[in-house]
């Protein structure tokens, strides 16, 4: 028998009736990269979570070093050499970079912290693996690549023999996957053992030595990555082979729907969207590529009116409605799917009707006089459940009860029920499991066909790469480059993403 | 009047009324920064008012001149005791801040005028204290020419005393770990739990603090101003000193500041009478003064981003 | 939604037998009969009609600064400025009736009435605007015009309406009075007055604003989630100030009718009115709905009145009756507590049965 650093045994979690995992078991050896595989819902977080101390399993065991482990709370994982690197990550922005590192296990001296004993201490870590920080600045005016550096550090302060890295790339630009890559590398030559959990393939196939795919709280497959195929690692995780054509039909695109030119947005008095011009034409789908913060956002909020644009214009089918109000331009047949679909395109703890009627509630035949016809739109809630296939209990259920996948459905009934002529769709697959993506991406395709402008803005590349008729490439506020989605790679995205090559000169 | 005369006046007056908001800030400032949003500060100082009063009516004749310091400490600890049904309110019961913070101002005055109505047969105010703070004269430091007259010559102790927790609370906040520790959870809670803090008992730290710190300032109240207790002992000091701690940006040297500063203006309406520019001015500015200025300040001086970041939010396990 | 009311009502339920519960215990700790008490009490508050006029009266400024902190609160605002708002209402009308002491009585009481509304209105409505257009807590802006409402009412009453010398300003004329000989004698001479009526038809009008008006929709929905809002074309702004202003004009129709209905008068004062803290009890009890305010009111007006009685015929403080009030506050504030025993209990089962019911 091997020694194990972590080993797993038949364990499973239960959330009232709800299995989330179910007889899980894995092994991990020092000095190896081990990916975790699954969709999201898939069960990983939960597993993650009790090896972390957050949960306890219902049955099973977990063994750390060949013994049997208790973990009842975070700490006692930590002492176990358990570190964790949180997806959202785990940080205060108010305090600085060493703060955050110390916190919890603070060097004293009396009764006050020992700051120089602490900076040295993570200085000389700080070398042996590489990490560059700046131990003296505040967390909230660090770059995300470095804040993930923060949270590696954490765990090696706190000597982790074991780290998890949930989702540990989805915010990061190609370069900064580069670096994590190396730094990977470097920790598990120094033998430590590495989690890896992801949902993208290709980052397994270049870093883990071993994956484990789980799918509905169950170990599908435990396999070698240098022996199995990306498209067999996707069918363990899906569970059926994927249906990835489109039907995409031939489409005019002659006429511009939404013409941006020359436009500004500050947030925050800081630039965010710099000259960027955009057009959009009828029966078109323009991807908006680019890494999360290089102003997608600030975009999509001058375009819905949300944010004001300090200079340039907004032309939809000729009308002039830069710094219209949010309700003008929706009235101007501009629908968007928002990015923050809980905070930002649904009211939780109002009805499906009322948040299928957000945007026409107050005006006739909705509203008459001041006063709501709340018959009107519960008919108009129920007949959109049928037809946009929302499972649901009624139109008056709260929409906060309803999954993430039906709940993108409400939003997506409802812009698209408006007949918009360009329709926003950010992130609209984000959180939700691939039924849903399907369905989404269907819905988006639909609209092209039917002859509407459709612009997509995503940081999945793939999703950009597959439905976009046209892809443009947003970095640090403008759009450093315009590309055919059929005669283009995600290297060649990747690095434009990054603002390295300004394709539009290359061609 | 002379100058010097006037400015001792000034001085001590002020920091009369300043001694109570100091401590009381200061509370307020331990509990925020914990992520427990403290405007229960007024029942804490009524609690404190009412049980240092009592103790020092009860056993004056025995303490002598020491009696109101210990009465301090009395008032303290009942605040405390206080304080403990706003940090199980919200720590554990998951209550809204502001709705168990306004529970403490209902249940304070209602619960100390029924005890006060018990122990003295039926009135609604205690008897008068013989022992009470008086004014301090530093020995040697008043020697000094102007200086030691102005600012060590019969004035307030416990208003120094105050000024020092202050410096202390400052230390305790920004160089310990406990002080470290104690921010975060009003921070970031989940972070401090996955770093094993527990955000629970760092809570209760900070809001007992504030109990024991708010219980301190309404002693200081009722042994130094009113100089018994009433239901009008106390009277917006809670407010005013939950004021300062926000003027101060929860930070225990600007509340302080901050708290110096009420004192002055709501010294004024006293001493107004005695400077000539201000004796023409009508009281009632002085009076609304703190509250004006602090709306003022909020509006044009301070961001959203200064209060802790997980001020007012229960922290549910398991997220 | 059936489901929501229910448990808010379990939640009040337990939480108003509680805060007697805690209010006996104090009682026995001190030696008092709480069973004796709380007869007193209730025989205080309804035992005849007099004492049913007084209890009716007390719930008017009740209810309609419980709807003002309701109004406010539907719009995520936690107005604490009830009782700056209250007295606000009280010196406007007052004033008002004094200086047209000449208009015809209904003229004169309407429009002493809307003053005071106004000026409620007016200091909430600076709250608003410095919430909406600054971003300034409301909290801390209503607690602080709570202390400028009082002195500058202390200074305006002293000043500008008493008499040289006096801290009270003159008796309205009678024709502005809304307590009518007609209402005396039906009573046995209580303060029992019109303003119960208003009171009565102003709790339907909020009901209806909230759930059949646009305004009132949109008031949720910004209260809710203010980000959704703005998505969906709400001004958000707009909203903001118009929920804080209705909060206001309730206070402060509060206090007008108290001015006129009760006081006949406005005085100097040492505190804050408490009435303006009691009305935000009364709505959390009633968990901000406009119906449920209406019974709480009449509990806490009744606790009110009946204490009064409680040392007349005992020596017990009255003051247990405002402990018994802020502990069912606390109770009310902890209802996670009892939410989740009764998730626990069959009370689950129940509804769920139900639910299932309901969708076939």
């Amino acid at each position: 028998m091997e020694d194990y650093v972590v080993e797993i045994k038949h364990i499973t979690k239960k959330f009232g009736d709800y299995k989330a995992n179910d007889d899980i078991s894995l092994q991990l050896k020092k000095g190896e990269i081990l990916a975790l595989l699954g969709e999201n819902g898939a069960g990983k977080s939960t597993l993650m979570g009790m090896l972390s101390g957050l949960l306890t399993p219902t049955a099973g065991e977990i063994l750390i070093n060949g013994k049997k482990a208790v973990m009842s709370n975070p700490r006692d994982a930590k002492k176990l050499g358990i570190g964790m690197v949180h997806q959202h990550f785990m940080l205060i922005p108010a305090f600085s970079v060493l703060e955050n590192i110390i916190l919890g296990d603070e060097p004293t001296k009396g009764s006050f912290i020992n700051y120089q004993k602490a900076a040295a201490t993570i200085q000389a870590l700080a070398q042996k693996y590489q990490l560059d920080i700046d131990l003296k600045a505040k967390v909230r005016d660090i770059t995300v690549g470095m804040q993930q550096r923060v949270e590696i550090m954490k765990a090696l302060y706190r000597q982790a023999n074991v780290f998890i890295f949930d989702e540990p790339t989805a915010a990061l630009t190609p370069q900064e996957i580069d670096q994590l890559i190396k730094i990977l590398r470097a920790l598990a030559a120094e033998g430590k053992a590495v989690i890896f959990i992801t949902h993208k393939l290709k980052e397994i196939k270049e870093v883990a030595d071993r994956c484990v795919v789980i799918r509905m709280g169950k170990v599908i497959a435990t396999v070698e990555v240098s022996a199995t195929k990306e498209e067999a690692l996707a069918e363990m995780m899906v569970g059926r082979k994927l249906n990835f054509a489109l039907d995409k039909q031939k489409m005019a695109q002659e006429k511009p729907v939404l013409e941006v030119k020359g436009l500004n947005v500050e947030a925050h008095k800081q630039l965010k969207v710099a000259g960027v011009d955009l057009t959009v034409h009828e029966g078109e789908i323009v991807g908006v590529a680019g890494v999360d913060g290089n102003g997608q956002s600030e975009l999509i909020e001058a375009l819905t009116g949300l944010r004001r644009v300090k200079k340039g214009s907004i032309k939809v089918n000729g009308k002039q409605l830069q710094n219209a109000s949010a309700r003008k331009i929706s009235e101007e047949g501009v629908g968007c799917i928002p990015e923050d679909r809980q905070n930002v395109g649904l009211i939780l703890p109002l009805t499906i009707a009322e948040n299928l009627a957000l945007k026409d509630y107050y005006h006739a035949p909705a509203s008459k006089h001041g006063f709501l016809n709340y018959k009107l739109i519960n008919q108009t809630g129920k007949q959109l459940i049928k037809d946009f296939d929302i499972r649901s209990q009624s139109e008056t259920e709260f929409v906060g009860d309803l999954s993430g996948g039906n709940q993108q459905k409400v939003i997506v009934a409802r812009e698209i029920a408006k007949n918009p002529a360009l329709l926003i769709a950010a992130n609209p697959t984000r959180g939700v499991d691939i039924g849903a993506i399907e369905y989404i991406h269907e819905k988006i395709i639909e609209q092209r066909n039917a002859g509407r402008a459709v612009l997509l803005v995503s940081f999945e590349l793939d999703e950009i790469l597959k439905l976009s008729d046209r892809i443009v490439v947003m970095h640090e506020g403008q759009i450093v480059g315009e590309i055919d989605p059929q005669h283009t790679s995600s290297e060649e995205l990747g690095l434009m993403m990054a603002g390295k090559t300004p394709v539009s000169q290359n061609r | 009047m002379s100058l010097t005369t006037i400015l001792m006046t000034v001085f001590s007056t002020t920091l009369i009324y300043a001694a109570p908001l100091i401590f009381t800030a200061l509370g307020g400032t331990f509990s925020e920064r914990s992520g427990v949003v403290n405007v229960g500060l007024e029942g804490m100082m009524i609690v404190g008012a009412f049980s240092s009063t009592v103790f020092n009516l009860a056993f004056a004749n025995v303490l002598g001149s020491a009696t109101p310091w210990i009465s301090l400490l009395v008032g303290a600890v009942f605040g405390l005791l206080f304080s403990i049904l706003h940090a199980v309110a919200t720590i554990n019961f998951r209550a809204d801040h502001i709705i168990s913070g306004t529970v403490l101002n209902l249940m304070a005055p209602a619960l100390c005028v029924f005890l006060t109505r018990i122990f003295y047969s039926g009135k609604g105010q205690t008897p008068v204290l013989d022992q009470s703070m008086g004014t301090f004269t530093f020995p040697v430091l008043s020697q000094i020419p102007f200086i030691g007259k102005v600012l060590f010559t019969r004035t307030s102790l416990v208003a120094f005393l105050a000024v020092l927790v202050g410096i202390a609370s400052w230390y305790f906040l920004y160089r310990t770990n406990i002080g470290l520790r104690l921010r975060s959870v009003g921070e970031n809670p989940t972070a401090a739990d996955t770093l094993g803090i527990n955000v629970g008992t760092y809570r209760y730290l900070g809001v007992l603090l504030s109990g024991f710190l708010g219980g301190i300032g309404g002693a200081v109240m009722a042994q130094s101003i009113t100089l018994n207790f009433s239901a009008s002992t106390i009277s917006g000091q809670g407010f005013m000193s939950l004021a300062a701690m926000i003027f101060g940006k929860w930070n225990p040297l600007g509340a302080t500041g901050a708290a110096i500063f009420f004192g002055l203006a709501q010294s004024l309406p006293i001493i107004g009478g005695y400077i000539p520019v201000l004796s023409h001015v009508n009281s009632v500015w002085f009076q609304i003064a703190p509250y004006a200025i602090t709306v003022i300040v909020l509006v044009f001086f301070l961001g959203k981003a200064v209060a802790p970041a997980a001020d007012g939010q229960n922290y549910i396990k398991g997220k | 939604m059936f489901n929501k009311s229910f448990k808010g009502l379990s939640t009040a339920l337990i939480s108003i037998i509680a805060g007697f519960i805690v209010g006996a215990i104090a009682m026995l700790v001190f030696g008092y009969d709480p069973l004796q008490n709380y007869q007193n009490l209730l025989v205080g508050s309804l035992g005849d009609i007099y004492s049913i006029g007084e209890t009716l009266r007390n719930m008017i400024p009740l209810i309609l600064t419980g709807l003002g902190f309701a109004v406010a609160s539907k719009a995520g605002f936690f107005n604490i400025g009830g009782p700056g708002q209250y007295l606000m209402g009280w010196f406007g009308t007052i004033a008002f009736a004094l200086h047209f002491s000449q208009l015809p009585g209904i003229i004169l009481i309407i429009g002493a009435l809307l003053c005071g509304a106004l000026a409620g209105g007016i200091w909430s409505l600076i709250a608003g605007v410095l919430r909406a257009y600054f971003g300034t807590s409301e909290v801390i802006t209503t607690i602080m015009l709570n202390y400028i409402a009082l002195y500058f009412v202390n200074f305006a009453v002293k000043n500008w309406l008493a008499a040289k010398g006096s801290d009270s300003s003159p008796n309205i004329a009678r024709k502005a009075s809304l307590n009518t000989h007609f209402l005396q004698e039906l009573t046995h001479n209580s303060t029992f007055n019109w303003g119960f009526f208003i009171a009565l038809v102003i709790v339907g009008l909020v009901w209806i604003y909230f759930n059949k008006t646009r305004s009132g929709f949109e008031i949720k929905a910004v209260g809710i989630n203010e980000a959704a809002s703005k998505y969906a074309g709400v001004n958000v702004k707009r909203t903001i100030v118009i929920a804080m202003l209705l909060s206001g004009v309730l206070a402060g129709l509060g206090g007008a009718i108290d001015g006129l209905g009760n006081f006949q008068n406005i005085s100097v004062s040492n505190n804050l009115p408490n009435v303006g803290f009691n009305g935000m009890a009364v709505a959390l009890l009633a968990a901000e709905n406009p119906i449920g305010i209406v019974f709480a009111a009449l509990l806490f007006s009744a606790l009110q009145i009946g204490g009064l009685s409680i040392s007349v015929y005992s020596n017990t403080p009255s003051e247990i009756v405002e402990i018994v009030i802020a502990a069912i506050i606390f109770f009310v504030a902890i209802k996670y507590v009892f939410e989740r025993f009764l998730k626990k209990s069959w009370l689950t089962r129940k509804q769920q049965a139900k639910k299932e019911g309901a969708d076939k």
